[in-house]
């Protein structure tokens, strides 16, 4: 069952095309990230999931429902880009009254603030928070009731390191008890581990959507496999394996994903020669480049 | 109910905070505070007590301040939120559009009473102070409170209705200001030329109450003058306020809320986040 169906889902703005005939879709549990370049049309996609603003053509459904409607906005949260709260409100003030929009317990401001690690601050006002703060009365907001669609912009933009690994924490939470979760974002590595698929949007058309493994294949890019060779025994490994040799002891190589289990094959049969090897493979960043690359052309 | 009720109370919390409200307040209560005490002169001679002819005194004041408290508290309501990227946030939950704006509405009316009675407790205390015969203005210190209220919550309609048409907090200001000296410095002035040029022609018999009576501001003078005794006190000050029923005035100035409310309500519903 999905929690999010996209069905040839298109919208322009005076004439300039900002979604071309999208089409996914996200099922419970499911975590899923949006990446694309600047007007991309990110944004623009998950402004007609939640109803604020409506497609020109094709089909949405939420939860079963219609965007926008009672039934979806009652289980769907959203964290908006750039999100800014009024300055005179402290954080927990602002909580309480995202609580009661959600007809939930005012009182539970405080745990949510505890959460994205707003404890101490949640009594000051907003006005006085930093930029990472402010991001995170958003986030808080985004965890209140047991939202079953979460639409994510840009969420992890501002935070600094320990606060995106613990806010990926709190979704892989959110995700094991059933919730779908659509996220924006341009940190690619962190999305990479993080997420559980990737659609990548290209001038408002989808031109990726696949696990990140299967991205890879796809793209069908080269894996890097660096060698450490006993010392001075690396022109003799390079020979053996005819790969190139960066210094006295590395010795690179590139493969397709399908020949690189035979290419470590050929490196373990070198037996004592190899001190130590690194398999890296095709980072998302080179996929990313490499589909909005091939959208390009 | 319970999203109408936290609107209202975070937005009771923010205008509390807002040091605009806090300014004309004070400035209110001390006008108030002048008034009384210059008013203080032989009142016997003219048969009105203290507090009857403060509150004449009020009632001119109230027609500038209660329009500026109510459009300073007001103008930031969807331009604000718009440019801050909450409207979009706002409206993702199970809230409706009306909602939203009557939670506002609630609040910015509640603090508006909070801050008339501060400004009109002021005077009154001084005027029971000064003249043990204040209690029988009374009745026109009510009457004078809960119109104001009535000529605020206007205000408030009309500005949201700017910031709806604005969008941008900066725009809604100039625009509130300028609704401001329109409706009450330049209308007036504007009526009184087409009369000093009618020379008592159908304009004057005709329009003129009824021009005089759809602007919410002149029908609350109107209302509070034609109705208190302290008319004779501050006789003069509109000379058309005897030729027109008080009543026609107190229903110009109870529509005006509800009128002004819902044509920003429907204003509202086109804004895309
Ligand atoms: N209200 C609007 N009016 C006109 N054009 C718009 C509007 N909103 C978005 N667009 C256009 O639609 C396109 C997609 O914008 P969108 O905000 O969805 O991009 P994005 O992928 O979120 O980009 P970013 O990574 O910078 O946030 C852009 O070309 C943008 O100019
Ligand atoms: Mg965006």
């Amino acid at each position: 069952m999905h929690n999010l169906t996209i069905d040839g889902v298109s919208k322009s703005f005076d004439g300039i095309s900002a979604l071309r005939d999208v089409s996914f879709s996200v099922d419970a549990g499911q975590k899923v990230a949006l990446l694309g370049h600047n007007g991309a049309g990110k944004t623009t996609l998950m402004k007609a999931i939640l109803g604020l603003q409506g497609a020109d053509s094709g089909r949405i459904e939420v939860l079963g429902s219609a965007p926008g409607s009672a039934r979806a906005r009652a289980s769907v949260a959203y964290l908006p880009e750039n999100v800014a709260f009024h300055s005179a409100l402290t954080g927990r003030e602002q909580m309480r009254l995202y609580l009661r929009l959600r007809r939930q317990p005012a009182r539970l401001a405080d745990d949510l603030l505890d959460r994205v690690g707003l404890g101490p601050a949640a009594g000051r006002r907003i006005g006085t928070y930093s930029k990472g703060m402010r991001q995170k009365v958003g986030l808080a907001q985004a965890l209140i009731g047991q939202p079953r669609l979460l639409i994510l912009d840009e969420p992890t933009s501002g935070l600094d390191p320990v606060a995106r690994r613990d806010f990926y924490a709190i979704l892989d939470d959110l995700a094991r008890g059933g919730a779908s979760i659509l996220l924006s974002s341009h940190a690619l590595t962190e999305v990479e581990a993080r997420t559980d698929r990737i659609v990548i949007l290209s001038k408002g058309a989808v031109v990726a959507d696949d696990t990140l493994i299967g991205l890879r294949a796809q793209a069908g890019l080269p894996t890097h496999i660096q060698v450490a060779a006993r010392q001075g025994a690396a022109d003799e490994v390079a020979q053996r394996l005819s790969a190139g040799r960066r210094n006295g002891v590395m010795v690179e190589l590139t493969c397709t994903p399908e020949d690189k289990l035979a290419r470590l094959g050929e490196i373990t049969a070198l037996g004592p020669l190899v001190r130590d090897l690194d398999v890296v493979p095709p980072s998302l960043d080179d996929i990313y480049e490499h589909f909005s690359r091939r959208a390009e052309r | 109910m319970s999203g109408i009720l936290g609107f209202a109370d975070a937005e009771f919390r923010i205008a509390l905070r807002n040091r605009w409200v806090a300014i004309l307040t004070v400035t209110m209560a001390l006008f108030a505070l002048v008034l009384t005490l210059a008013g203080s002169g032989p009142t016997g001679t003219l048969g009105a007590d203290q507090l009857s002819v403060t509150v004449a005194s009020l009632t001119g004041l109230a027609v500038y301040l209660v329009p500026l408290i109510a459009l300073l508290v007001s103008f930031d309501a969807v331009a604000g939120e718009v440019e801050r990227g909450t409207l979009a946030l706002t409206l993702a939950y199970p809230v409706t559009r009306w909602g939203v704006l009557m939670g506002k509405f609630l609040a910015h009316i509640a603090i508006l009473a909070v801050a008339l009675l501060v400004g009109y407790g002021v005077a009154a205390a001084t005027a029971f102070g000064l003249d043990p015969d204040a209690a029988r203005g009374l009745e026109a210190l009510v009457r004078l409170y809960w119109s104001s209220l009535l000529l605020g919550a206007s205000f408030i309609g009309i500005g949201y209705l700017a910031s709806t048409v604005a969008r941008r907090p900066a725009t809604a200001a100039g625009l509130v200001i300028g609704v401001w000296l329109i409706l009450i410095v330049l209308y007036d002035l504007g009526l009184l030329a087409g009369v000093v040029a009618d020379d008592g022609g159908a304009f004057t018999t005709r329009v003129f109450p009824w021009m005089l009576i759809g602007n919410p501001a002149d029908a609350f003078r109107l209302f509070n003058l034609a109705a208190s005794d302290a008319t004779a006190a501050a006789a003069g000050v509109d000379g058309a306020a005897n030729s027109i029923m008080p009543l026609q005035a107190l229903a110009s100035i109870a529509i005006w809320p509800f009128a002004a409310f819902a044509l920003a309500a429907w204003r509202f519903r086109r804004i895309v986040p």
